[in-house]
């Protein structure tokens, strides 16, 4: 499903130049769950923004679902984040004057998909989470936690072949977050593949597999049993 | 672009972000206000200036008697020259290819009474042509005409507001009235666009006045009407000919400027039209810098609302909205803001104009101010365009901006 091969990426400070990217090697299959953990610096959230098109690297190969991502203007972006990629972020990244339902249902709008389909299938995943009685509400309104279930059903909405979050449990205490792990298992149990960034060793191991960055390189990768969110619940 | 959808898309935003629609709305609906407002009331001032001018004929020379300050010819200065009837009739021989009609004006204070009323009016004595050096419209009956002149007839042409004080309700029409001891019939009622002062005036041969006042032949003022044809610089000529005649009859030096003096209309109009110009041009000008300041106004907050929104435009890239989706949102919606609130400005500004009407022209000399549509109009869809404009460079920076630092501004 992901590919990436020797993948570089330097941000410059001023004068300095900083590595953040030392060549990264990294495939994933479809239908897996991976945590990406590091200390802050590591590298993993730039790595994620690249995966997710929201950024560019200096050098390297990055194949997502057969398409090379290369030489994207911003339009052509745009369209792949849309056909391709979810986004669950820390911060949720809710538009604030928007409902729940219209904030699942705005990547629909920009697939130009017909108003009311779109708001049936917002709803239909706002269901899945949980929320469907809170589809009129604000962000304001909820609380963190269903706020989260918002962002990943807004993120689910659009059908998209990865899922990438960036700590998406950062911003929450532990109960919500391994309610917030629990769906994700869940979407995971659907088949869909997930890409999860965190620095927290337990949700880490919520997941099927976890690579480690260090100092912008991958010094482990390795497969672990997956401890369901459900226990903790 | 132009689908449903966008719209609704549209109307949600705008729906739902009220301060920021308010403010970019009320600064083009208060700039078309002011701007439709000001030139409006420029316009209204101009119509005063054009009414105060026109409303005597223009083709017309009043010429006045003065007092000598030279010696000439044997006679001393400081002698009060006086026209006579003589003078009309050297007028009309001297110069008959320039005139319309001369006629004099002796004016008097007199007391007039009919029946129980009586008041103090103007009563001036003119000849028939009078009737057009002062525009003057009657209402009903007729105007004083050769033959009454003649004959040194007593008929008098009275203004409306004297038949409205003497006679109330009752018709004046060959009614007799008591003129400072003489009783002149009424022969017509007249009104006049001067107003009031004008209205209150009465009309009666320059030859009966003459008669009552011991068969003089003395005249206060004497008004010559030239060929309009004659345009402007024909009326310059004849002035200053008319000028030397005078000063030669009347032995007056030729350097002498206080012997006689010539009121020119023609003149005063040139310049008066001048005046109008200026005042048009000073109004054009503030018009202008309305316009400028509502350009800057509304692309401040063009700016204001990018710098606001920049993290939702990083959302709804991330989700997949692509440049042109961006800057469209962000334009279409300030286009929409400003065309609505921009067309309600104006339609305010021209019902202000509109409800002023003439309650300005006593205080404010600004008579029925109006905007010519066109040019509000003009001046709306500038300033949609400009504010179009001054949001497409902060739109388009805005759609540039890598999601991920949108998403990073806090």
């Amino acid at each position: 499903m992901i590919e990436i091969k020797d993948l570089h990426k330097s941000y410059k400070m001023g004068s300095n130049v900083l590595h953040v990217l030392k060549g990264i090697n990294f495939t994933v299959e479809e239908g897996e769950l991976v945590a990406i953990m590091g200390s802050s610096g590591s590298g993993k959230s730039t790595l994620l923004n690249i995966l997710g098109m929201l950024d560019v690297a200096d050098s390297g190969e990055y194949t997502l679902d057969g398409v090379p991502i290369k030489n994207l203007n911003e339009t052509k972006a745009a369209n792949y984040r849309n056909k391709f990629l979810g986004f669950v972020f820390q911060s949720f990244n809710l538009i604030n004057y928007k409902s729940a339902l219209e904030n699942v249902a705005l990547p629909l709008y920009y697939q130009k998909v017909p108003r009311k389909e779109r708001q049936e299938r917002a709803l239909k995943y706002l269901d899945q989470v949980g929320l469907k009685e809170w589809a009129n509400h604000l962000p304001s309104e909820l609380s963190g936690g269903q706020n989260q279930r918002v962002a990943i059903a807004r993120a689910m909405a659009s059908e998209p072949k990865v899922l990438l979050a960036d700590e998406p449990t950062g911003a929450l205490d532990s109960t919500t977050s391994y309610e917030v792990m629990d769906l994700i298992q869940k979407i995971n149990d659907q088949g869909n593949t997930i890409l999860v960034v965190t620095h927290e060793d337990d949700i880490a191991h919520m997941c099927k597999r976890i690579v480690y960055l260090k100092d912008g390189v991958i010094v482990e990768d390795k497969k672990v049993k997956q401890v369901r969110a459900s226990a903790h619940v | 672009m132009f689908n449903r959808d966008t719209w609704n898309e549209i109307f949600e935003t705008i729906q739902k972000n009220k301060l920021r629609t308010f403010l970019s709305g009320f600064t083009v609906a208060l700039g078309i206000l002011i701007f439709v407002s000001l030139f409006g009331l420029g316009n209204g001032l101009i119509n005063t200036f054009d009414k105060f001018f026109q409303e005597d004929a223009t083709n017309v020379l009043y010429l006045f008697p003065g007092k000598t300050t030279l010696p000439y010819k044997g006679y001393k200065s400081s002698r009060r020259i006086e026209f006579e009837n003589s003078d009309l009739a050297d007028i009309k021989k001297n110069f008959p290819m320039f005139l319309e009609y001369v006629t004099p004006r002796i004016s008097r204070n007199r007391l007039v009474k009919f029946e129980e009323e009586s008041d103090n009016y103007t009563t001036t004595g003119v000849d028939w042509g009078h009737q057009f050096a002062e525009k003057t419209i009657i209402m009903k009956g007729r105007y004083l005409n050769v033959e009454d002149i003649k004959k040194k007839a007593k008929y008098a042409v009275i203004g409306r507001l004297v038949e409205q004080d003497l006679f109330g309700s009752k018709n004046a029409l060959g009614k007799y009235l008591d003129i400072g001891g003489s009783v002149f019939k009424v022969i017509g009622v007249f009104q006049d666009d001067g107003g009031d002062r004008e209205e209150r005036g009465i009309y009666v041969p320059y030859t009966t006045l003459q008669l009552i006042e011991k068969n003089t032949d003395k005249i206060d003022q004497i008004v010559v009407a030239f060929k309009p044809e004659m345009g402007y610089m024909g009326a310059m000529a004849f002035e200053s000919s008319l000028d030397k005649f005078f000063k030669d009859k009347k032995f007056i030096s030729p350097k002498d400027q206080n012997g006689i003096f010539i009121r020119n209309v023609a003149d005063q109009l040139e310049q008066n039209q001048q005046f109008a110009r200026v005042l048009q041009i000073i109004v054009a000008f503030v018009a202008f810098g309305t316009i400028i300041a509502g350009i800057i106004g509304i692309s401040n907050i063009m700016v204001f609302v990018v710098k606001e929104r920049t993290k939702e435009l990083g959302i709804r890239k991330a989700l997949g909205a692509t440049p042109n989706a961006v800057i469209s949102t962000i334009l279409l919606e300030s286009v929409f803001i400003t065309t609505i609130s921009g067309f309600t400005g104006m339609l305010i500004g021209i019902a202000l104009l509109t409800s002023l009407g003439e309650s300005l022209a006593e205080d404010y000399f600004i008579t029925n101010p109006y905007i010519n549509t066109g040019v509000a109009i003009f001046a709306t869809l500038i300033l949609i365009i400009f504010g179009a404009i001054a949001g497409y460079i902060p739109a388009k920076r805005a759609a540039r901006i890598k999601p991920i630092v949108a998403l990073r501004d806090e």
